[in-house]
């Protein structure tokens, strides 16, 4: 899997990650062992359904779950660094300094009553050194960088001024202020109109070539991640299925769930002879989920086996990893079949 | 984001006919059952009424005394020995009396006397049943107006939503205890004859009736906007969409849901109608002597506070442990009834 | 901005207009109610009540009668109270006035900075023993009568230990600030404290849950995200969004306080304000004074109102716009 211009070390290494609810009906598992990696100048792309704790996970990374019910553990690298273990003050340095995050609705993301570039300053001078006029200055340069017109004067209009695509964009002008090495973008796209959310990604896509941070896009759509990532990450249930580059996962998808992701996803020009699948059942309850394979339940084929819990291995190549006891030999057959079926 | 989390959690969200295992009433009791501190209180508040309605027992049987009837020249017992009840005052110019302070006898002025020579412990529970009885009735009036003026002007909207919200907003504006005043000083003074209808100015009607009107903004306010967002909710549109009639639309899909509001307003606005009885009644513009409620024997009590001020604290304390219990029971209420309160969605 | 002002002071007047007709009608139009009896006072002779019909014009129309009273109030200011004969009732409103205003004002501040103060250590520290503790003292606050509060403080700082630690507090009663500033200090502290109590418990509680919704919001997580000190993330996003609604709860009682919501503290005080005076009418129902303060304190409350709104729009600049 080496990806391009890798050292060693990762950039975000992600080993065993644990977070569970203590609720009134019982423990809520809803990320159990999630392990994954981010290398510099890499686009990571989550996929998975709602409730598969794609952004329990993240808000877990930047130890963001404040809920006193909460239960967070593993392990979270960052160059090598334990996020987990770091004191408060240097976990902030690391929030919006080192990783920053943009969220799913840009309607509620930035606090109502301050200026939009009274925020970025705020956020500039968290974490350097800037005097008022340099940080408003460079806070208008990152205006006019992700395409807002007009930056001067946008600068010290309210959020409520703003469409929900600009508001976006500030929030990913607020997320690169501080050149962050990761931005963790969480459903960016998910709350915008189609034309803007195609916008927004082309806005990711030429920011990274400039600031040359790494990625970590979570989304349902396969569309954005094709698009952006250049490796995807399948999740289920709280945990990865599994995760691979991009032309691997999208041409040869080895879990039966992913099947089904990409099987769901209606395409252009191919549809003829082809019915668009669905995934027959639902997601299992996080209260007392599947002792085996978390996917079983709704898998069509299941063997005896499935009551153990499948290891995320590569099979089929290198860096590509599922978590499937079917045997790697037979699946191409079965997704035929499951195709024309 | 967490809707992982709650979603999984048999959690009524909103109060819409959800299929959860359990029914929301169920739960809501469950929940509240759970809750130590609003138990004790509910228990507190069970005591404190049985007691007041045992005012009449208590007088004539255990303390042998007419609370209403002055006593200037009565005497009672205080370990074993005959004293008059209105002690000559020995002190400065000689002149007036002083009521027996508190004997901490059940069967003799256990909390002493008043200026009138009357039994204060047993004022103090037949004060409690008005104040009770007042509270209680007000609340109710409070919630029935309310909960048809919110329902009304929420579900039909155009003019009448807007003469409804405007009348309301005038009540707010003016100051609940300055509307009161004004109410009572007209009403109670004398009393009202209106054609058939006559009340005189000691009827506990009065008062009831003025504190159950002025709260009405209160809460009409908030139902009104909770109907009007139901209106536009899936389930009430489908009702509309098949034909259902309005009245059957308000009773059957839109009440249910707005009475869960009504639950919670209950106890606090029973907490703030007996504070407002026990004002007015203090402004002698409530309760009437020879009725008492709670706020009349702090009035009463006044006069004798640095000297028997028992006769001040007693009832206060009463009030206050009232009002306490009902706040932390509403308060019960509200989280077993709405758990939005805990478990936010945030997705 | 400019219409939004403009809109605003139409909406008070019209709510100033409102109050001022119904006030009246309570007064004059109750029905099985004697207007003319009531103002001349228990026992007036036929004489007199053929003059207060005369002058209130009682065998008018209703909308002249109102027309005449609204004169009397605030263009000829000559409203004249039958009970004490021939006493002007407008002076004594204006001179009550300061009195109340400075029991007001002194009790907000102490409201508003020890509310605040508690309900956010409760916000901040939700589900701790110190949370339990601000929550459990607050409704102690909002439970007890607050004129009975008074009483218990008179008790004890005018009787039982005034030989001793409360031998500094002056006997009941106001002292003006011109005459002694120390000394209308000392005669208003403990007529604030009894009057902020009730305040400071129902604040300290919106202020609580304001914040622990603020919590929830994605502005604050936002905020959180960005890397800032706890201390500007609860400051500067949740506790500035949270004031919003604090300040026009705070409106709301402050005008009703001022208008004579107050009325109460003044009375077991003995403070000679807005209150008292309505207080002392009641006593001899003396109709015109009650009149009167009914309406200045309306005035109050909608003037209170209108400058809560504008500072909400200060706060909250999403209101400018409408």
């Amino acid at each position: 899997m080496p990806p391009p211009g890798a050292d060693a070390e990762p950039l975000l290494e992600i080993r065993d990650l644990r977070v569970s609810f203590r609720t009134e009906a019982g423990l809520v598992r809803a990320v159990d062992g999630l392990t994954l990696s981010v290398d510099v100048d890499d686009v990571v792309g989550i996929v998975g359904e709602s409730g598969s704790g794609k952004t329990v996970s993240m808000m877990a990374v930047m130890r963001l779950i404040r809920d006193p019910n909460a239960i967070v553990e593993g392990e979270v690298l960052l160059r090598g660094r334990d996020l987990m273990a770091l004191p408060p003050n240097e976990m902030r340095q690391v929030r919006g300094g080192e990783i920053a995050m943009i969220f799913q609705d840009p309607m509620t993301a930035l606090t109502p009553v301050y200026t939009v570039g009274w925020q970025i300053v705020e956020q500039l001078r968290a974490h350097r050194d800037l005097s008022r006029r340099q940080a408003k200055a460079r806070a208008v340069e990152l205006l006019a960088e992700v395409g807002i017109p007009n930056p001067e004067r946008r600068f010290g209009q309210y959020p409520h001024e703003f469409s929900g695509g600009m508001r976006q964009r500030v929030m990913i002008a607020m997320a690169l202020s501080c050149s962050p090495s990761l931005l963790i973008a969480d459903e960016p796209t998910t709350a915008l109109d189609v034309t803007i959310q195609a916008q927004i990604i082309e806005l990711m896509k030429s920011l990274r070539r400039d600031h040359g941070s790494s990625i970590l896009i979570i989304t349902h759509d396969m569309g954005v991640v094709s698009d952006l990532a250049e490796r995807v990450v399948v999740m289920y249930a709280g945990g990865v299925v599994e995760v691979g580059p991009k032309a691997a996962v999208f041409r040869d998808p080895q879990h039966p769930y992913t099947w089904g992701l990409l099987g769901s996803i209606p395409r252009v020009g191919r549809t003829r002879g082809r019915r668009l699948t669905v995934i027959p059942g639902q997601p299992p309850s996080l209260l007392a989920p599947p002792a085996g394979c978390r996917f079983a339940p709704r898998c069509a084929y299941r063997f005896p086996k499935c009551d153990e819990r499948p290891e995320l291995v590569a099979k089929v190549g290198p860096g590509h990893l599922d978590a499937c006891h079917l045997d790697p030999a037979v699946r191409p057959e079965l997704r035929r079949e499951r195709r024309t079926a | 984001m967490s809707g992982a989390i709650v979603g999984e959690v048999p959690a009524q969200t909103g109060g819409g006919p959800a299929a959860v295992a359990i029914g929301p009433w169920r739960l809501a009791a469950r929940r509240l059952a759970r809750n130590r501190v609003a138990l004790a209180m509910a228990l507190l508040l069970l005591l404190i009424v049985v007691a007041c309605l045992c005012a009449p027992l208590y007088a004539h049987h255990v303390a042998h005394t007419d609370p209403f009837q002055s006593n200037l020249d009565g005497t009672t017992i205080v370990n074993g020995k005959s004293v008059p009840v209105m002690v000559q005052s020995t002190q400065g110019l000689g002149l007036g009396v002083t009521p027996i302070g508190p004997t901490w006898d059940l069967h003799h002025y256990f909390l002493g006397a008043d200026e009138q020579g009357r039994d204060v412990a047993a004022r103090l529970l037949y004060g409690g049943r008005n104040s009770l009885l007042i509270g209680t009735s007000a609340a109710l009036i409070t919630s029935a107006l309310a909960l048809l003026v919110g329902l009304v002007a929420g579900f039909f909207g155009g003019i009448v939503d807007g003469v409804l919200s405007r009348l309301l907003d005038v009540v707010w504006a003016f100051p609940v205890y300055l509307l009161a005043i004004s109410l009572s000083t007209v009403l109670i003074a004398r009393g009202i004859s209106w054609g058939p209808f006559h009340l005189t100015s000691g009827s506990l009607l009065l008062p009831i009736a003025i504190i159950g009107l002025v709260y009405i903004p209160y809460v009409a306010r908030p139902i009104r906007g909770e109907v009007l967002s139901l209106r536009r909710r899936e389930f009430v549109e489908a009702a509309i969409g098949l034909g259902a009639s309005n009245w059957r639309l308000i009773w059957s899909d839109v009440l249910p849901n707005v009475l869960t509001t009504v639950i919670v307003f209950f106890p606090l606005m029973l907490a703030i109608d007996m504070l407002t009885e026990a004002a007015l009644s203090f402004l002698s513009i409530g309760v009437q002597p020879p009725q008492a409620s709670w706020g009349t024997i702090i009035l009463d009590g006044q006069d004798v506070l640095y000297t028997r001020p028992a006769v001040a604290l007693a009832p206060g304390i009463a009030i206050a442990l009232t009002v306490l219990a009902l706040n932390v029971l509403g308060d019960g209420v509200r989280d077993a009834l709405d758990p939005r309160a805990k478990l936010r969605r945030r997705d | 901005m400019a219409r939004f002002l403009a809109r605003r002071f139409v909406s008070m007047l019209f709510v100033l207009f409102s109050i001022s007709v119904l006030s009246f009608l309570i007064f004059f139009a109750t029905p099985g109610v004697d207007p003319a009896a009531r103002i001349a006072g228990k026992n007036a002779d036929q004489a007199t009540l053929q003059a207060v019909r005369h002058d209130f014009g009682l065998d008018r129309p209703l909308p002249v009668r109102y027309g005449l009273m609204m004169k009397k109030l605030f263009i000829s200011r000559d409203l004249t109270s039958y009970v004490n004969r021939g006493a002007k009732v407008i002076p004594q409103v204006t001179q009550a006035a300061p009195v109340t205003l400075s029991l007001v004002f002194g009790a907000a501040v102490i409201w508003v900075l020890a509310s605040i103060a508690m309900g956010m250590l409760a916000g901040v520290f939700r589900g701790r023993p110190i949370d339990t503790l601000v929550m459990i003292v607050g409704l102690v606050g909002i439970s007890m009568p607050v004129f009975w509060l008074g009483e218990v403080v008179n008790l004890i700082t005018q009787s039982r230990l005034h030989g001793s630690v409360f031998s500094w507090v002056p006997p009941l009663g106001y002292i003006p600030f011109s005459r002694s500033p120390f000394g209308w200090f000392k005669s208003l502290i403990l007529p604030w404290l009894t009057l902020s109590i009730l305040y400071i418990g129902i604040y300290a509680r919106v202020l609580r849950s304001a914040i622990v919704e603020a919590q929830e919001e994605d502005y604050v997580r936002t905020a959180r995200a960005k890397g800032l000190t706890e201390r500007r993330v609860l400051f500067r996003h949740a506790l500035r969004t949270s004031l919003i609604g604090f300040v026009s709860l705070f409106g709301l009682d402050f005008g009703a306080l001022v208008g004579g919501g107050a009325l109460l503290t003044e009375v077991v005080f003995g403070l000679h304000g807005v209150g008292k005076l309505t207080y002392d009418s009641l006593q001899n129902l003396d109709l015109p004074v009650i009149l009167a303060t009914v309406i200045y304190a309306a005035f109050f409350v909608v003037v209170a109102n209108a400058v809560v709104d504008l500072i909400y729009a200060w706060l909250d600049p999403r209101v400018r716009r409408v």
